[in-house]
């Protein structure tokens, strides 16, 4: 089995539950309203439908209408006025349907909500949350597969993480909702059913660290979302080979934790970075170049990336070529070792 | 070609005006339910609304001139626009809520609002200028550059003070309402369809108050719109009157009845406000280009403060008055002049310091990096 990284809390005794991905996400949203009245929920759907996922069901019959909105169907209309209603005290955790369908808010969260809190030279904070489903994995019709990370981590005064476990969701949610700063929530769909343990006790990690989710000696593996799980299962069939991965999940992908991830490759000396985005101008570029940077002596090989074509999300009967899969990142393990 | 169409920006049968372009009181029919609300203001208020529109355009003057002398990096003009903007600024009571565009500075400065902040934004030693939670600025909220973007946030404000009781509690003297102000141009934008939706279905207690000035830079409105601005809003549910923005009485009556329903919690209020951007759209704007001198003309003898000049002296005030008012002006004028000059700049710390609220690594880091990298040189320098 694999060599999994879990760090116990050390006071609090654990109080553990298996839920699935978005059942962790609905419990930390009702944890986060219960204990602030001014969280309130915003999105297309959200209400009594729950959300086409199903992440919200039940909040609006618990919090009432006034916290949970089913707001009309226009996202710059749902960012514009989540950062007014933040500038009225609110907390707002708006809920974008799908990554192809954040663009039409892409001005409110790149130019306004982004830059308000400089723009006030510190006087404001834009404590607001944008939840997006992301990725693909699902089959679904063009823009409902997207992973458009990197837009907003380009962005200077947002910052984007997403959880890979339920027990992430359930804190990271929590935590993005206190943050005082704008924070765009990706949450990888492909895990949404996807049960996990939550120890809703305490939580194991600050928002914007990356974690060690496995022990290796030849190979970093590094990813985010969805592809944590195809990592470690990159990394079981590397082992049958005699190849020992490490595995970093970077769960905050704006800022970047490097620390876990320099640690690992001054180890292994050789680096893979996985996503399903495109990899011109990603996630992985900039994470490779930092580790070059900073680690330069000690790597191997050239820090290497896999990642989805530089193409459109292709018709989903596509998308298992498309996105990355153990195969692909063995190829990269196996180019990386060649050095 | 596009066909214009001057019905646009013209003069609906609806428009409510009190007073004509030359000073006498001249109510057209819709203007008739708003007579008793002017007929109230006395003497004190009436030269006050004088007086905000002449000394304010001397500030406007004054900082387009110091952009012509390159002390600013640009400069918006007010230019014509006083009456649309003091009327409603005035209107508003203390505990409102203003949404400005970036044209807005007899609102700004109505508010109170200190000019020299205007100033520091368009010299470019600040994004923002001046900070709207300090109660001396008037809950008046920050440019938006941004054609519309800021009115979702009023939107979004608006809902906040609904949800949280702030409006609809039956008292005029403690309910908050939401004025935005926007343009011909902006009214284009998707946000500002999008935030009438949102108004309409929250029911805010808010105001959209629309200043069309018949020009997006080289534009005309017509181009903007085959049918009234104004009627947009009836679209989307709101009650909305056009006004003559030339007109403070008229500009002032209409907002105030506006806000006073929309803080009673009766929904969201429209306003588009006839006025003329008498100068160019910005500095760097020549509108020799794109419209006529014969235009310009026709809208100077609709000047806002000349009207009201004019209103004034019918009712009798005094030769000292205006020579006091256009002293006021000089004096705001030449004090603009001395405090530009002696701006000084910002250290280059200041663009890492309110990136984040909360601390962020890598600023940080790029924070520190910039100050060793500038100690380098002064230690080389030694």
């Amino acid at each position: 089995m694999t060599d999994l990284v879990t760090t116990p809390p050390e006071t609090t005794p654990a109080v553990v539950e298996t839920l699935p991905f978005s059942r962790a996400l609905n419990a930390g949203l009702r944890r986060a309203m219960a204990e602030d009245d001014h969280v309130v929920l915003m999105g297309e759907d959200i209400g009594r439908l729950g959300g086409v996922f199903r992440v919200t069901e039940g909040l609006q019959a618990e919090f009432g209408e006034r916290r949970v909105l089913d707001s009309p169907l226009a996202e710059s209309g749902l960012v514009g006025t989540a950062i007014g209603l933040a500038m009225a005290g609110f907390r707002p955790v708006v809920e974008i349907q799908f990554d192809g369908f954040v663009f039409p808010a892409f001005d409110q969260i790149t130019t306004q909500l982004a830059k308000l809190t400089n723009r006030h030279e510190g006087a404001l904070s834009m404590p607001v949350v944008i939840r997006i489903p992301y990725g693909g994995h699902i089959g679904a019709v063009e823009h409902h597969q997207e992973s458009p990370e990197a837009y907003f981590a380009h962005t200077p005064g947002l910052r984007v993480v997403s959880p890979s476990t339920p027990n992430d969701a359930y804190w990271m949610i929590q935590d993005a909702i206190t943050s005082a700063d704008p924070v765009i929530f990706l949450e990888p769909k492909a895990k949404y059913w996807q049960k996990g343990e939550v120890d809703t006790s305490a939580r194991a990690l600050p928002l914007h660290a990356s974690r060690l989710v496995r022990r290796g000696t030849d190979v970093t593996l590094v990813g985010h979302g969805a592809m944590v799980t195809t990592l470690l299962q990159a990394a079981a069939l590397a082992e049958q080979e005699g190849t020992s991965c490490e595995v970093v999940d970077l769960r905050s992908l704006s800022p970047v934790d490097y620390g876990p991830i320099l640690d690992s490759v001054r180890r292994t000396g050789r680096m893979v970075y996985v996503q399903e985005a495109q990899g011109f101008a990603s996630l992985g570029s900039e994470v490779a170049a930092t580790v070059m940077e900073r680690a330069f002596y000690a790597l191997e090989a050239p820090v290497l990336r896999v990642s989805g074509f530089d193409t459109p999300f292709p018709p989903a009967k596509l998308e298992g070529v498309y996105l990355p899969d153990p195969d692909r990142i063995l190829e990269a393990v196996d180019r990386a070792l060649a050095y | 070609m596009i066909q214009t169409d001057d019905s646009v920006g013209a003069e609906d049968p609806r428009l409510v005006r009190i007073l004509a372009a030359d000073g006498t009181v001249t109510p057209s029919a819709a203007a008739e339910p708003y007579l008793a609300l002017i007929e109230g203001l006395g003497d004190a208020e009436l030269e006050q609304f004088y007086r905000d529109m002449v000394v304010i355009r001397a500030f406007d003057r004054q900082a387009t001139n110091l952009q012509r002398q390159g002390q600013l990096a640009l400069w918006p003009p007010s230019l014509g626009q006083e009456a649309a903007q003091v009327g409603s600024a005035r209107a508003a009571r203390p505990q409102d809520h203003l949404f400005p565009s970036y044209r807005e500075h007899v609102v700004c400065t109505i508010r109170g609002v200190d000019p020299i902040d205007i100033i520091r934004v368009m010299r470019g030693l600040s994004h923002g200028g001046w900070d709207p939670t300090d109660p001396k600025n008037g809950n008046t909220h920050i440019y938006t550059l941004v054609l519309g973007s800021q009115t979702l946030h009023a939107t979004g404000f608006a809902m906040g003070l609904a949800f949280d009781g702030r409006s609809g509690g039956g008292d005029p003297e403690r309910d908050e309402a939401v004025i935005v102000y926007y343009g011909d141009g902006a009214s284009s934008q998707g946000d500002v369809h999008e935030a009438m939706v949102f108004a309409a279905s929250y029911q805010t207690p808010e105001v959209f108050f629309l200043q069309n000035n018949h020009w997006a830079i080289s534009v005309p409105v017509s181009t903007q719109a085959r049918a009234p601005l104004f009627r947009r809003g009836e679209g989307y549910g709101m009650p909305s009157v056009q006004v003559d923005g030339n007109d403070v009485l008229a500009s002032y009556a209409v907002s105030r009845v506006a806000l006073d329903e929309a803080r009673a919690g009766l929904g969201p209020r429209a306003i588009e406000a006839i006025t003329y951007r008498m100068g160019a759209h910005t500095t760097s704007d020549d509108p020799t280009k794109y419209r006529t001198s014969a235009e310009e003309e026709s809208w100077a003898r609709r000047d806002p403060i000349a009207r009201m000049r004019a209103f004034l002296e019918g009712r009798g005030a005094s030769a000292a008055f205006f020579a006091e008012v256009d002293a006021a002006a000089q004096a705001v004028a030449d004090d603009t002049r001395e405090r530009t000059n002696a701006l000084g700049s910002v250290p280059a710390s200041l663009m890492f310091d309110h990136v984040y609220t909360e601390p962020h690594p890598l600023i940080d880091e790029q924070k520190a990096w910039l100050a060793a990298y500038e100690a380098s040189f002064e230690e080389e320098a030694r």
